[in-house]
């Protein structure tokens, strides 16, 4: 029953909207999209097919590559029916840009703020487009894959140079 | 060293209502060193007198990039680091880890090392379960609750030490299985415990179940609806006290979850007293499952024989070339996951923890991403919270069981 009913909302929503199956994702079965088609596809998913809840939102960066630079994942889960889908939307490297569906589910609301942290990618319509992990002076996103992974150096007294190179705020200074 | 910028107030002018910006109500900080906050977690309240009007939280204290330090290790370095985000349901998040490689990687898991996951899983339940109960308790008065819950969980913790060496980060759950056989007298430590338990959950409703105080405390304060609670994604004993009897575990099972017999609870009003409910049902659940995993634990090796990403047993290095090869090469490098992605939901004591890994074919997680149930429920929590006087609102906080180390990562 349910995965009928999975069978045909893929093969319904990949016609009306003109979609292509995704390769990549082994579980769930999973569309790709593009950006603008999302919010059309959400108010389907919810008010057509059942798809009632969304499970996840989240983001890969495929740097150095630039187009499509980023891939977003929704994560969708029907309670009625009891099945999931995702569609995957790719985002070219240049000033990446999504419309918000918070509107049509409201828990999209701090993962879109999270994208927007993490990732850089700007949400539209959303209503409150802060930071939410970071801080809110922060400089870039942290997931990104040009964003280097922090490190604390441990201080010996042969590397001072070194870690003067990185940190300047850490210079050893005789006393 | 960087500047701090202040927050400028028009960024946040949008969050409050007309009347704060008039002088008309209090904008007050709460935490993040509060201790009714369970953790690092900062509010601010617009208060109307008692009554709190908006509520914004800020997250973020304890964000420790695990995320993105995972891209860096190996797929089973990685593992290590999943403990530490929910810190009272670790090997449930090892074990939604290791399921999202067995998926990504097609490994199969022999029934015995399934049987010993549940077993552990819902262990762990139940002594998450408690820390709530210990914690929610006392913000609301009942200082006694917590010495009492506390004791019982520390003889599961006792039970994870024997199995794992570790009373907390275990990592005991490897992808394909398990670190090690259980110790002989494992099922004599978990049997004592379920026998134990219920007549201490008795203890626990004389207690609170029918106390006045406690019920004016939590009935009808922290209500949200079926359908909001689905709106904003709420799963697990949110969810369910709203009445909608959503559990992973039944929906999609996993792990061998199918072959037990289980109710999943649910509660009518939606507020923190079918919430407390709800979880107190579950313990009692969790120790069914329990019982009947022990009952029909089969014999056999505790993980896979795919020696391409389960290291060969100890008793083989001496005799065989290949095992030898065969470590070296998982010890030295990893193992190679091929292309793909998945996303592996599971049911953890708070609600559906998700996890979506991503392979680009190499030793290393491409992507990691949690969703984590503490994340989705605080979002909920400024609509639960409205309406209601600051006392009610460290009740809210403890109704939805959050942990911040899971909900900043």
């Amino acid at each position: 029953m349910s995965e009928e009913h999975l069978k045909l909302t893929l093969k319904a929503i990949k016609e009306r909207f003109g979609l292509k199956e995704s390769q990549l994702m082994s579980f769930p079965p999973t569309l790709e999209a593009e950006p603008e088609k999302i919010v059309d596809i959400c108010q389907a998913l919810r008010d057509e097919f059942g798809f009632n809840f969304l499970c996840e939102l989240t983001a890969v960066d495929y740097w150095p590559e630039e187009a499509p630079r980023f891939n977003v994942i929704y994560g969708f889960y029907s309670h009625e029916n009891n099945v999931r889908m995702a569609v995957r939307v790719p985002l070219g490297g240049d000033q990446p840009t999504l419309p918000t569906v918070e509107g049509i589910y409201r828990g999209a609301n701090w993962h879109e703020r999270e994208l927007w942290d993490m990732f850089g990618i700007n949400i539209t319509g959303h209503s409150d487009l802060r930071r939410i992990i970071m801080p809110h002076d922060w400089e870039g996103h942290p997931l990104r894959k040009d964003y280097p992974l922090g490190y604390e150096e441990p201080q010996f007294t042969f590397n001072y140079d070194e870690i003067d190179q990185r940190k300047h705020h850490a210079r050893y200074e005789e006393a | 060293m960087q500047e701090p910028v202040e927050v400028n107030y028009q960024e946040l002018k949008h969050l409050v209502s007309e009347r704060a910006l008039q002088g008309d109500t209090v904008l007050l900080n709460m935490g993040p060193q509060h201790p009714s906050t369970h953790g690092v977690l900062r509010l601010l309240l617009e208060l109307d007198g008692e009554v709190i009007i908006n509520c914004i939280p800020d997250i973020g204290f304890l964000h420790t990039g695990i995320e993105k330090n995972m891209e860096s290790k190996r797929w089973e370095m990685a593992e290590v680091m999943t403990d530490r985000t929910d810190y009272l349901n670790t090997t449930g998040n090892n074990l939604a880890y290791c399921l999202a490689i067995e998926r990504l990687a097609e490994l199969d898991v022999p029934p015995r090392a399934q049987a010993v996951r549940v077993i552990l899983v819902e262990l762990e339940r139940i002594s998450n379960h408690l820390v709530w109960l210990g914690t929610h308790a006392l913000d609301l008065a009942a200082m006694s609750m917590f010495l009492y819950c506390f004791r019982e969980r520390e003889s599961i913790l006792d039970i994870k030490e024997m199995c794992s060496g570790q009373r907390m980060m275990t990592t005991y759950f490897r992808p394909g299985g398990l670190w090690r056989d259980i110790p002989a007298d494992f099922e004599i430590a978990v049997r004592r415990f379920i026998r134990m338990f219920p007549s201490r959950i008795k203890q626990y409703d004389a207690l609170l179940k029918k106390n006045p105080i406690w019920l004016d405390r939590t009935r009808n304060i922290g209500k949200i609806s079926a359908q909001d609670a689905i709106n904003l994604s709420c799963t697990g004993p949110v969810l369910r006290g709203s009445g909608v009897a959503y559990d992973v575990r039944k929906a999609q099972p996993y792990s061998g979850y199918e072959q037990y017999d289980f109710v999943v609870p649910t509660g009518t009003h939606g507020d923190v007293y079918d919430r407390y409910l709800v979880r107190m049902e579950e313990m009692r659940q969790s120790l069914r499952i329990i019982q009947q995993a022990l009952d029909k634990l089969p014999y056999g090796p505790f993980r896979s024989n795919n020696r391409k990403y389960v290291p060969p047993p100890r008793a083989e290095l001496g005799t065989s070339m290949e095992a030898v090869i065969h470590h070296f090469k998982l010890w030295t490098e990893g193992f190679n996951i091929p292309k793909g992605a998945v996303y592996q939901p599971v049911e953890s004591p708070k609600g559906e923890l998700g996890y979506y890994l991503e392979s680009n074919g190499g030793n290393k997680p491409y992507r990691v991403h949690m969703r984590t149930p503490s994340f989705v429920h605080l979002q909920a929590l400024p609509f639960m919270c409205k309406g209601h006087l600051v006392a009610d609102l460290v009740g809210i906080i403890g109704s939805i069981d959050i942990v911040l180390g899971d909900c900043d990562r």
